[in-house]
C-alpha cells in the first residue's frame, strides 16, 4: 500500500488571548492607526449588537441574531476586504457589513421586518443576509464566476457558519469553485454551535478547513478571535484570488457568546461554565490589552469610543423608528420589473379591499 | 425559413440569443462537448468557447445557485438541468433566492436568468425523466413558467425568457423534441411571455392545454370537427403569469371548458384556470368545468405511461361529457 494524498491544516494565531503576541506581526500592523481602527470596528459591532437585541426585548425588532463574541471574523473579513469585493454573508456579519459602509439603520430595517433595509446605499453590489442556511454559497461562486468572465480583479467573501459545512449547496459550491478556480474566498465561521447542535455531533472532521481538501481547493484555520489574525489570512487568500490563484477556504475559530437568536435561550443546551470560559478568549479584550500595553490606547480613549459608538447607535435606531412602514402594495411592486396584469389585479384588490371598496 | 424541430428551435434560440448578447452565458451538465443530452446546446462550446458555454460538475442546486450569483452580477445565465426530475434541488434555490432577489433588496439585486429543462412523459424514459412539475415552479411568486408547444413557439419564447429581466423556468416537452417540426425564421423575433396563443378557433367548447397536451388536444379538435363539435383550442404558453383574459373571452363564447394537463390532477394548474374560470365567467358556462389530467399517481414505467398520460379519446370523452349539457 501507498500513501496517494496527505493533507495538513495550518492555524494562524497572531495575538494570544492573554495580549500577548505570539507571532510576528503583519506589515499593516506596523501603523498602529490600523489595529486602532479594528479595535474600534469591533467595539462598534458590539455596541450595535446591544443596542438590536435591547431593541428587539422591548418590542421594537425582529429576531436578532448576535455576533457577541465573534466581531472579529466579521471585522477581520471587512478589514481584508476592498470596496470592489463583493461580500455574500450569513447573518452574523453586521460588522463587516457596517465596514463596507450598510448604514446601522440600513440593517436595523432589515431586522425590523422592512425589505429596505436590503437597498444598500453603499455597497450596491453586496448580497443582503442569507437565512436559507448555506444557501448562499453556490452565489458567491456565480458572482465570482463574473468577475473572472470580465477579467476583473475582485473577490468574493462568502461567509457560512459551521452548521452549513453540512449542508449540501457548500459542499457543491465548494467543488464547483475549485473546478473553475473562481475567486471566491468562503470563510466558516466556526463559532462552536449550530442553535443547540455542537460541533462534535455536526461532523466527525477534525477540522472544518479540511473541507475545503476534498474540493481541491486550500483550507485552513485561524483564531477566530484575533482579529489581527483574521484580517491577515484574509488579505492573504484575498490578494491570491484576486490575482487568479483560485479559491480558499478559512475556518475562522470562534465562539458564540450570545444565544443563537434573541427568540432562543442556550441554557437549554449549553453549560454556563463553558461559556465563562470562552469569556475568556473573546476578541475585545486581547486587542485592548496589547494596545494599552503599547500605550497606543488609554482609558481616555476607549471612554470616547463607547460614548461614540452608543451616539452612533442611538442615532441609527432613532432613524430606525421614525421611519414608518412601506405602503403596504409596494410588496407587489419588486416581484417582477414590470407588474403583470394578473398581479396588478392583486394589488388592485387588496388596496380596493384596504379602502373598504367592495 | 425553414423547417426545424423544437429541439432545434431552442438551439437557434440560444445561438441567436448569445450572438446578440455577451452576457448570455449557458451552463449545466454535458452542455458543452457533448452539446446537452437531447443535443438542445449543440455546436455552442465551437461557437461561444468555454467562456461562455460552461460543462458544471453534477451539481444541480448549485447549477442553479451559480446562475443566480452571475444573474445578480448582470450576466444572462441560461441554466439546463438535464431532465425536470432532477430540477426539484434547485427548488430551494429558485424559491427561496432566484425569485425574490429583486423583492427583498427593493430592485437593488435582479436574478435576469433562466433555467432550461427537459421533461413530461411520452419517450419511454427510465423513471425520473417523465416529470411534469410545472404546477410547483407555478406556485412560487417571483418565477415566469414558460412551457412551448412548437417550434415556432419553443424558438420565440425562448428568446423572450432570456431577455426578460426576471427568472424564467422554461419547460420544454421531450415528447414534442423531435416530433414537432415547425417553420422558424430565425429572425431573433421574440413571443410576449404574458400571453396565451389560440391555435384553433372554435365556437362550442374551449380547450386550454399546454406542452405535449396541445399535440393530443390539437388532434382532439381534430376528431370532435369531424362530429360537428367546434373547440377553440389555446395553448397556454406562459403559465405565470398567466394571460386571463383569452380564457375568459374564449369562454365567454364558448360556454364550455376542458382543461388538459399531463401533470397529476390535484393542485395541477388546471385548477387555478379552472377557479379563474369559475370565479369570473360562471355565468357564461353552460356545463361544469371538465379537468383532463393525468392521475394522482407516481408516473408509471414506460410501459403502463400512454395509460396515464391524458390521450386523444380522454381529451374527447372529456368534451363529451361537457357537451351534454344543453
Ligand atoms: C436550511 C436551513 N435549515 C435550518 C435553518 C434554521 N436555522 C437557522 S440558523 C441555524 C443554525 C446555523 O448554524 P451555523 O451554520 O453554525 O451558523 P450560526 O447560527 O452558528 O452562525 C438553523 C438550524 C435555516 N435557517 N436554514
Ligand atoms: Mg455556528
Amino acid at each position: 500500500m501507498t500513501t496517494v494524498a496527505t493533507f495538513s491544516i495550518a492555524f494562524t494565531r497572531i495575538l494570544a488571548p492573554s495580549g500577548e503576541l505570539v507571532a510576528p506581526l503583519p506589515a499593516f500592523a506596523a501603523d498602529p492607526a490600523e489595529l486602532v481602527a479594528l479595535f474600534r470596528a469591533m467595539v462598534l459591532t458590539r455596541t450595535f449588537d446591544a443596542k438590536a437585541v435591547a431593541l428587539q426585548r422591548t418590542g421594537r425588532l425582529g429576531t436578532y441574531a448576535s455576533s457577541l463574541g465573534q466581531e472579529a471574523v466579521a471585522v477581520g473579513i471587512g478589514a481584508a476586504m476592498r470596496p470592489a469585493d463583493v461580500l455574500v454573508p450569513s447573518f452574523r456579519e453586521h460588522g463587516a457589513q457596517l465596514m463596507r459602509g450598510v448604514s446601522a439603520k440600513e440593517l436595523l430595517l432589515f431586522w425590523g421586518g422592512d425589505e429596505r433595509g436590503n437597498d444598500f446605499a453603499g455597497p450596491r453590489e453586496d448580497f443582503p443576509v442569507c437565512v436559507p442556511v448555506g444557501s448562499n454559497a453556490p452565489h458567491a461562486v456565480g458572482v465570482a464566476l463574473a468577475f473572472r468572465l470580465r477579467k476583473e480583479k475582485r473577490a468574493v467573501v462568502c461567509v457560512v457558519g459551521d452548521g452549513a459545512t453540512s449542508k449540501g449547496d457548500v459542499a457543491e459550491a465548494l467543488n464547483m469553485a475549485g473546478v473553475w478556480k473562481v475567486p471566491a474566498v468562503f470563510v466558516v465561521n466556526n463559532n462552536g454551535w449550530a442553535i443547540s447542535v455542537p460541533l462534535e455531533r455536526q461532523t466527525a472532521a477534525v477540522t472544518l478547513a479540511q473541507k475545503a481538501v476534498a474540493a481541491g481547493i486550500p483550507g485552513e484555520q485561524v483564531d477566530g478571535n484575533d482579529v489581527i489574525a483574521v484580517r491577515s489570512v484574509l488579505e492573504r487568500v484575498l490578494a491570491r484570488a484576486r490575482d487568479g490563484g483560485g479559491p480558499s477556504l478559512v475556518e475562522a475559530v470562534t465562539y458564540r457568546l450570545s444565544d443563537h437568536t434573541t427568540a432562543d435561550d442556550a441554557r437549554r443546551y449549553r453549560d454556563d461554565a463553558e461559556v465563562s470560559r470562552h469569556w475568556a478568549e473573546e476578541p475585545l479584550v486581547r486587542l485592548r490589552t496589547y494596545l494599552t500595553q503599547r500605550g497606543i490606547w488609554t482609558k481616555q480613549d476607549e471612554e470616547t469610543l463607547l460614548q461614540e459608538c452608543g451616539r452612533a447607535v442611538e442615532e441609527a435606531a432613532s432613524a430606525y423608528l421614525a421611519t414608518p412602514p412601506r405602503e403596504p402594495a409596494a410588496f407587489f411592486d419588486h416581484t417582477f420589473a414590470a407588474l403583470p396584469a394578473d398581479l396588478a389585479e392583486q394589488r388592485a384588490g387588496m388596496t380596493a379591499e384596504r379602502r373598504g371598496e367592495p | 425559413m425553414s423547417e426545424v424541430s423544437l429541439v432545434q428551435a431552442v438551439n437557434l434560440a440560444l445561438k441567436r440569443a448569445m450572438a446578440e448578447d455577451p452576457r448570455v452565458i449557458v451552463l449545466g451538465e454535458d452542455v458543452g462537448v457533448d452539446g446537452g443530452v437531447f443535443r438542445a446546446t449543440e455546436g455552442l462550446l465551437a461557437l461561444y468557447g468555454e467562456e461562455r458555454v460552461l460543462d458544471t460538475p453534477l451539481a444541480e442546486a448549485a447549477i442553479a445557485g451559480v446562475a443566480i450569483g452571475l444573474a445578480a452580477q448582470g450576466f444572462r445565465p441560461v441554466a439546463e438541468i438535464q431532465f425536470t426530475g432532477f430540477a426539484y434541488s434547485c427548488i430551494d434555490q429558485m424559491l427561496n433566492h432566484a425569485s425574490r432577489l429583486r423583492t427583498r433588496t427593493c430592485g437593488r439585486l435582479t436574478c435576469p436568468m433562466v433555467l432550461r429543462s427537459p421533461g413530461g412523459g411520452g419517450i419511454r424514459a427510465i423513471e425520473h425523466h417523465s416529470e411534469s412539475p410545472e404546477a410547483i415552479f407555478a406556485h412560487i411568486p417571483g418565477l415566469k413558467v414558460v412551457i412551448p408547444s412548437s417550434a415556432a413557439r419553443a424558438y420565440g419564447l425562448l428568446l423572450s425568457a432570456i431577455r426578460d429581466p426576471d427568472p424564467v423556468i422554461f419547460l420544454e416537452p421531450t415528447r414534442l423534441y423531435r416530433v414537432s417540426r415547425g417553420e422558424v425564421a430565425d429572425d431573433g423575433a421574440g413571443l410576449p411571455l404574458e400571453r396565451s396563443f389560440i391555435l384553433r378557433p372554435g365556437t362550442d367548447v374551449t380547450l386550454v392545454a399546454w406542452g405535449a397536451m396541445i399535440r393530443e388536444t390539437l388532434a382532439a379538435a381534430q376528431q370532435l370537427a369531424d362530429e360537428g363539435i367546434e373547440a377553440e383550442v389555446i395553448d397556454v404558453a406562459t403559465l405565470k403569469p398567466l394571460d386571463t383574459a383569452t380564457i375568459l373571452d374564449s369562454v365567454a363564447r364558448t360556454g364550455r371548458l376542458v382543461v388538459v394537463q399531463e401533470a397529476p390532477l390535484t393542485c395541477g394548474f388546471g385548477a387555478e384556470i379552472a377557479a379563474r374560470v369559475a370565479g369570473r365567467g360562471l355565468m357564461n358556462l353552460v356545463a361544469p368545468i371538465e379537468r383532463v389530467a393525468g392521475y394522482d399517481t407516481v408516473m408509471p414505467y414506460a410501459r403502463t405511461e400512454t395509460f396515464y398520460m391524458p390521450d386523444t379519446a380522454r381529451i374527447m370523452a372529456g368534451v363529451q361529457r361537457v357537451m351534454s349539457y344543453a
